[in-house]
């Protein structure tokens, strides 16, 4: 089959690799209809996340139809169109029954690689690094999904993929990160990133009660977006200073929960960005944590920060004395998505959200190595890129 | 009696490296002084090359005093003397120096140098003996699996099935109530082959054994125990490899401890999930990238056991 590799930094290119095969009982194997890249795979391009290998399938955000199980699934079969979560579950062990998939004790292969790293492991990650498995991924034809009888949902054929694919990772994460705001009538909620997780986000924290949301971001195009399918008060950080401009949106109260929807690649203009930058390029800090640092510094007294952007590794100045003094609560993780598939595939289904919002672009696999550019450097006004394998 | 060789060869490190430091001070401040007494013209290029050897002689000091890896430091003066002889064998040769004070200088150093070296080697010895002992320490690993203590504890009373587990066990064969026959396929075809036997037993919460072979002299045991709040069963096992044998460390890409933890994972999702996961690279040994295999690695533990079950 043809699929996307990561062959180097800044180096992907479509291959032609052996078809999956079912290795554990409990697979089956998918027949990719669409594909996407997150921006999280940029994380991958960009050469921040250790422990890649040349030639890794790459790709956690895809759907398609069954075209074989393995002998332990009895829930799917033969022609099912599903959605596949990106973090891989088992659904039994003490995470899974607490709805905790993303840190299923059983799902990473590498276990003791990401225990050496992180102290402990999360789940299994399709197409994301070998310490979190090394599972090949899903920009590709076909792709072997583990634990089938617990992750993927069976989608009615009156929904598009373009409608249902984002349930695999952007849509829930952007919803987790509202959710985990525990937001009360009236709240006001700032997100830093418009990227599609920072969109879904904002939505959701609309979904979820939320009274008004301010955007933080640079580009144009994005804070666009975030005004017109979103209703987001938007904010350019190039244009004005971040941190008293937020003040004045809230009466200095400050917002009441900030999401971080960067994570460990943040932009900055002047000293702070050259900072950490100098800092990353010689290996004394492995992310670069401006949005977060900001978020924590904005949020009101006794708000919540969520952060939903990926870190990798480790980070310096963060603001430990305002998190403390000021009663901030932290609260993050990769999205659980088996937990929300259900409830916002139900949301898609009533109207409530059309996540096809946020695509900009759509392409063959085989263009993939110029989807990831394009995406990267924002070309064309680049926000979401579905690939099509076939 | 290691421990002796050790203080001593650390005693005269220590010499070495004050030593070290004297020289450089005074090639330092002194380049005129030292060109005279070993016996070389003191030009202007002389006294260059003296300052630059002070510098080096100051570093290797404090390194060898207060450095982390002293042997190493050792070596860094070693090639230090085969420059000084180098640049004192091409002194001797011109006229423009006092020939007797260079080989003076000259056998000063080669005595110097068999010290270092000496020095240097015993210091690497009782480096490398500190880290194959350190393969006599225990080692131990933990983990909490969701299930009852007689099913895990039933699991591992049925040794058969431990290769299912341990990747290289190829297969435990059970003579007695008490003893064992157990086999580990090596690189390169070679197998390694030893007999326990079980040296104590409390059904449903401790088996504790030792090897009988001289080949792999270690005991061990496992523990279980009912998890806090009765989340499943807390499996303890330790191991502890006895006199100066490395065989826990040399057939393995990874430190044995790490083995430990991963075939306690691999039980964890046995009882769990009913199998243990596979992922496109973990099926294969060594570093494989994330791509559907072509065909079923041949010899892969974990692949074995799933075709198996």
């Amino acid at each position: 089959m043809r699929a996307n590799c990561w062959m180097g930094k800044e180096h992907v290119s479509v291959e032609t690799v052996p078809d999956p095969k079912i290795l554990n009982q409990r697979d089956a194997i998918v027949k990719i209809t669409s594909t996407a890249i997150c921006g999280s795979d940029l994380h991958l391009y960009n050469g921040y996340v250790p422990s890649m290998e040349s030639g890794d399938v790459l790709g956690h955000e895809f759907m398609g139809e069954v075209v074989e199980v393995g002998r332990g699934v009895q829930n799917l079969k033969k022609g099912d169109r599903v959605v596949v979560p990106f973090p891989i579950a088992c659904g039994s062990c003490f995470s899974c029954q607490r709805g905790l998939f993303s840190v299923c004790e059983n799902s990473n292969p590498n276990a003791w690689m990401a225990e050496k790293m992180w102290g402990h492991s999360p789940a299994g990650i399709f197409g994301y690094s070998h310490l979190l498995g090394g599972f090949a991924g899903g920009q590709a034809e076909y792709a072997r999904v583990p634990f089938a009888d617990v992750g993927p949902i069976k989608v009615p054929d009156g929904l598009t993929d373009d409608q249902v694919l984002f349930l695999s990772d952007i849509f829930p994460t952007g919803y987790m990160g509202a959710d985990l705001c525990c937001i009360q009538p009236g709240d006001t909620i700032a997100v830093w990133g418009c990227g599609p997780v920072g969109q879904f986000a904002m939505k959701s924290a609309f979904l979820l009660g939320a009274e008004r949301v301010i955007a933080i971001d640079r580009f144009p195009e994005r804070l666009r977006m975030a005004r017109e399918k979103v209703g987001a008060e938007t904010i350019n950080y190039e244009d004005v200073e971040l941190l008293p401009t937020l003040k004045d949106m809230t009466g200095g109260r400050g917002p009441d929960a900030c999401i971080d929807a960067v994570g460990m690649e943040a932009h900055s203009p002047g000293l702070v960005g050259a900072y950490d930058r100098a800092k990353q390029a010689m290996r004394l800090e492995t992310d670069r944590p401006v949005a977060l640092r900001e978020a924590i510094m904005a949020c009101r007294n006794g708000g919540t920060v969520s952060v939903i952007g990926v870190y990798g590794g480790f980070i310096d100045k963060f603001p430990a004395g305002s998190m403390m003094n000021r009663s901030i609560t932290i609260k993050t993780g990769q999205c659980h998505v088996q937990r929300y598939l259900k409830p916002l595939l139900e949301r898609i289904q009533n109207g409530e959200i059309d996540p096809s919002f946020v695509i900009t672009h759509r392409m063959p696999l085989e263009q993939a190595p110029e989807g990831f550019a394009m995406f990267r450097d924002k070309q064309d006004d680049c926000i979401k890129i579905v690939l099509k394998p076939h | 009696m290691a421990t002796d060789t050790n203080n001593s060869s650390k005693q005269l490190a220590n010499g070495l490296g004050w030593f070290s430091i004297g020289l450089g001070v005074a090639e330092l401040a002194t380049p005129n002084l030292v060109a005279k007494l070993i016996g070389v013209n003191d030009g202007s290029t002389t006294k260059k090359i003296l300052r630059s050897y002070g510098a080096r002689e100051l570093a290797a000091g404090v390194g060898i005093l207060y450095g982390s890896n002293p042997s190493g430091w050792l070596w860094a003066r070693v090639a230090g003397d085969v420059l000084d002889l180098s640049s004192l064998v091409k002194a001797m040769t011109s006229d423009d120096n006092k020939r007797g004070r260079a080989i003076a200088a000259t056998a000063a150093v080669v005595g110097v140098t068999v010290a270092d070296v000496r020095c240097a080697m015993q210091l690497a010895n009782s480096k490398s003996n500190q880290q194959n002992g350190r393969s006599s320490t225990m080692i131990s690993s933990s983990i909490i699996i969701g299930r009852n203590v007689d099913e895990v504890y039933g699991f591992w009373r049925n040794f058969n099935r431990l290769p299912e587990i341990l990747d290289r066990l190829e297969a435990v064969q059970t003579l007695d109530d008490k003893r064992s026959h157990w086999k580990l396929s090596l690189p390169l075809g070679r197998t390694l082959e030893w007999d326990a036997e079980i040296t104590h037993e409390q059904p449903n919460s401790r088996i504790a054994w030792r090897s009988v072979s001289a080949s792999v002299p270690h005991s061990g045991e496992v523990r279980f125990e009912p998890a806090a709040g009765g989340r499943g069963t807390k499996v303890t096992v330790e191991i502890r490899p006895e006199g100066h044998s490395t065989i826990f460390a040399k057939p393995f890409a990874l430190a044995p401890e790490q083995h430990v933890i991963i075939a306690l994972h691999n039980l964890k999702q046995l009882l769990e999930t009913g199998e243990i996961i596979k992922s496109d690279a973990s099926i294969h040994r060594g570093i494989h990238a994330a791509q559907p295999p072509a065909d079923f690695p041949a010899g892969n533990n974990g692949l074995r056991s799933a075709a198996a079950v």
